[in-house]
C-alpha cells in the first residue's frame, strides 16, 4: 500500500514535470540561413544560474544566435567575472566574452550581474546588474542579449520586445495572445468564439487595438493588457476594421464602409473624432503610419490592390508600387526609409521588402501563403504569419534576406503577428 | 257556570294535552351523513363525432422553412461583386418582405475564399454585401432596416482549397435581426 502510495505520487510528480516544460516550451523554432559577417562571441555558463527558474546563459545564446548576427563559441561555466584571461579567449577565436553571476536576494529576487568583454581590445565593453522578481527571469536574459546587441553591432536589440498574435482552433474558437519575441512566455489577452484579426501594439505597449466579430460584424476594440478595459474604437454603421497607432499614441486609422464603401479615417484612442481621411471611389484600407506623419495604404483605385501613399490629412495620394497587379499589407520601417509589403507574383503571396529611396524592391520570402508583416522596433526583422504542411505558423527574416526562422505550435493555427514597441 | 267550567275544562286540558305533545323532545340522534364524494359534473360521454376547433395566427413567412425567404444567401463569382441572375429572385423576395414587414431589419453579411489578405479581403466581402443592399433599397427597402457588414475570410461556410469550396464561400447572407 505505501509502496503504491509512493508509486502513484512519483508518476504525478513526473507527469507535472512534463506539463511544465510543455509549458515552457509554446513554441518550436527553427532557424536557418546567418548574417554575411557574424560576430563570434563566447557566452559562458552564469555562475548559480541553476537557482534561478530559467537558464539564464541558455536564453542569452537562444536569442544571439536566432539574431543570425553571432558565431557562437561554447565556454563553458566562468565562476569569477574578474581575472578574465583574454589571451586564451582571443586564441579560441572569440571577439567578445559574456560572463555573468545569478544570487538569490533576501527578498527573494535573482540578482543578475553581467559583463562584456572585448577580447581583442583587452577591456570591458558593458555591465549590467538587474535583480527581479524569478517571474521575470526571462526578461533579465533578454536584456542581457539586447545589451549583447546593441554592443556589439550598434544597433539597438529587440529581444526583450513581445509580441502579439491570434490563435485559432477549428474557426470555432479564436486567442489574442501576447509572448515574448522569441515565443516563450505566452499569455491570453482575449479569447472568444468569434475571429479577431488585425491586431496592433499602442505605442507604449500596453494596449493593442484589433477587430473583433463578436458583434456578427467586424468592430474595432482596444484593449488595455495591464487592466483588462475594452474601449470600442469603432462601431459605425457597416464594418470597422484594420486599426493601427499613430505615434503618438492617442490617435488610430481604421477603414469603416459607413460611407457606402471602404475608406480610411482616424479616430481618438477613446472613440472620439472620427474623420474621414482617404478619398476615393475604390477601397482604401490597410493604413500605416510614416515616422513624418504620412499613412502609407492599399488602394484598389485604379483596379487590383495596391499600395499608396498620402499626407496625413489625406491629400497628394501617390502610388508607390507598380510590379504585379496585387500588392498589399504595407508596413514602413521605424526610421521611414523601408516598406514591407505582401504581394502576389504567379499565384504566390509572399513578403516583399522596398527601399523607398530607391523604388528597389526585394522577396524575403520563398513560401506561397504568407501574410501580415511587421517590423520589429529595430527594423532589422520582419515577423509574418505563413503556413506549412496545411499549418498556420509564424516566421521572421532578416531585412536583408538572410535569416530566417519559423515559429511553430503544437496545437491551432496562428497568425496576424504584431511586433511590439521597445518597453522600459 | 257549567258551560264555564267546562269551557275551562276543555281550554286547561287542551293546554295540558299540547303542553304534553310539545314536552318530550327527545334530542334526536344526528342524522346520518353519507360520506360521499363530491361529484364533479357527470363525465362527458366518449364522444368523437365533435370536433374542437383550433385557430391560427397567421404564419409569418420568414418561419416558413419551405417557403421563399428560407433561402438566404446570394452567391458571387470569381472577383464579382454583382447579383448574379440566380440571386436576384432571394433579393427580391426578402425585399418584399421587408417593404411590407417595416418593422424587420437585417445584418448583409459579405464574405470571400480564403485567398489574399484578411483585410483586403474584408473589404471585398463589403462590396458584396453593398451589392444586395442597393439591389435591396432600390426594392423599396428603407436604410434603416439594412446594415451592409463584412466577414472577409473568417468565416468560410465551406471548408478546403478547391473552388467548389470557394465558390461556397462568395456569398453574401442575409441575417434577420
Amino acid at each position: 500500500m505505501t509502496t503504491m502510495k509512493k508509486l502513484n505520487q512519483a508518476i504525478l510528480t513526473a507527469t507535472l514535470a512534463l506539463a511544465a516544460a510543455g509549458a515552457q516550451a509554446q513554441m518550436r523554432i527553427e532557424i536557418s540561413g546567418v548574417g554575411s559577417n557574424q560576430i563570434p562571441v563566447a557566452v559562458a555558463g552564469f555562475a548559480d544560474e541553476n537557482i534561478a527558474p530559467q537558464q539564464i546563459s541558455a536564453i542569452i545564446k537562444a536569442d544571439l544566435e536566432r539574431s543570425g548576427a553571432f558565431k557562437l563559441i561554447d565556454a563553458g561555466v566562468i565562476t569569477s567575472m574578474n581575472n578574465i584571461d583574454y589571451g586564451t579567449w582571443k586564441a579560441k577565436g572569440a571577439d567578445a566574452l559574456v560572463v555573468g553571476t545569478v544570487a538569490k536576494s533576501a527578498a527573494g529576487d535573482y540578482e543578475v550581474r553581467y559583463k562584456l568583454f572585448d577580447t581583442v581590445k583587452q577591456s570591458e565593453l558593458s555591465q549590467l546588474n538587474v535583480a527581479r522578481a524569478p517571474q521575470f527571469t526571462r526578461l533579465t536574459a533578454h536584456n542581457i542579449a539586447d545589451d549583447v546587441f546593441l554592443k556589439l553591432t550598434g544597433i539597438r536589440g529587440a529581444f526583450s520586445t513581445r509580441i502579439a498574435y491570434v490563435k485559432e482552433y477549428d474557426k470555432r474558437h479564436y486567442e489574442l495572445l501576447v509572448a515574448d519575441a522569441d515565443g516563450e512566455g505566452e499569455q491570453m489577452a482575449l479569447r472568444s468564439n468569434e475571429p479577431i484579426i488585425s491586431p496592433s501594439w499602442s505605442p507604449d505597449g500596453t494596449k493593442v487595438a484589433y477587430v473583433s466579430f463578436e458583434q456578427k460584424k467586424p468592430v474595432v476594440y482596444v484593449q488595455n493588457l495591464v487592466n483588462r478595459a475594452r474601449t470600442v474604437v469603432a462601431n459605425e454603421k457597416g464594418s470597422n476594421s484594420s486599426p493601427v497607432w499613430a505615434q503618438s499614441g492617442n490617435k488610430l486609422a481604421v477603414s469603416l464602409s459607413k460611407d457606402g464603401h471602404t475608406q480610411i479615417y482616424t479616430v481618438n484612442a477613446d472613440g472620439g473624432n472620427l474623420k474621414r481621411v482617404s478619398n476615393s471611389a475604390g477601397i482604401d484600407s490597410e493604413a500605416n503610419f510614416a515616422p513624418d506623419g504620412s499613412i502609407y495604404f492599399m488602394s484598389d483605385r485604379s483596379g487590383g490592390p495596391q499600395i499608396y501613399r498620402m499626407n496625413a490629412d489625406g491629400g497628394d495620394a501617390k502610388r508607390i508600387t507598380f510590379t504585379g497587379n496585387y500588392n498589399i499589407s504595407p508596413r514602413v520601417s521605424a526610421d521611414g526609409k523601408t516598406l514591407a509589403y505582401i504581394s502576389r507574383r504567379d499565384g504566390n503571396y509572399q513578403l516583399y521588402v522596398m527601399d523607398l529611396a530607391s523604388g528597389q524592391e526585394q522577396r524575403l520570402s520563398d513560401s506561397t501563403d504568407d501574410q501580415y508583416p511587421s517590423f520589429a522596433p529595430n527594423g532589422k526583422y520582419i515577423m509574418y504569419a505563413t503556413q506549412a504542411g496545411g499549418r498556420k505558423s509564424l516566421a521572421v527574416v532578416s531585412v536583408d534576406g538572410r535569416v530566417k526562422q519559423r515559429l511553430t505550435t503544437q496545437a491551432g493555427n496562428i497568425k496576424e503577428p504584431t511586433w511590439g514597441p521597445f518597453m522600459q | 257556570m257549567r258551560k264555564l267550567s267546562s269551557l275551562a275544562f276543555i281550554v286547561t286540558t287542551a293546554a295540558i294535552l299540547s303542553a304534553c305533545s310539545s314536552t318530550p323532545v327527545k334530542v334526536a340522534e344526528p342524522a346520518k351523513v353519507e360520506e360521499r364524494q363530491i361529484e364533479a359534473k357527470p363525465q362527458p360521454q366518449a364522444d368523437t363525432r365533435t370536433v374542437a376547433p383550433v385557430e391560427t395566427k397567421s404564419l409569418d413567412p420568414l418561419d416558413d422553412p419551405k417557403g421563399v425567404l428560407a433561402n438566404r444567401s446570394v452567391y458571387f463569382d470569381f472577383d464579382s461583386y454583382v447579383v448574379r441572375d440566380d440571386g436576384k429572385p432571394v433579393v427580391e423576395n426578402h425585399s418584399a418582405y421587408l417593404a411590407k414587414n417595416k418593422a424587420r431589419s437585417i445584418l448583409i453579411q459579405g464574405n470571400t475564399d480564403e485567398r489574399g489578405g484578411a483585410e483586403y479581403n474584408l473589404a471585398l466581402g463589403q462590396k458584396r454585401a453593398e451589392a444586395v443592399r442597393k439591389a435591396m433599397t432600390t426594392l423599396g427597402v428603407s436604410e434603416s432596416q439594412v446594415e451592409a457588414v463584412s466577414l472577409g475570410k473568417e468565416k468560410p461556410k465551406a471548408t478546403g482549397s478547391n473552388e467548389e469550396a470557394w465558390a461556397q464561400n462568395r456569398r453574401a447572407d442575409i441575417v434577420y435581426k
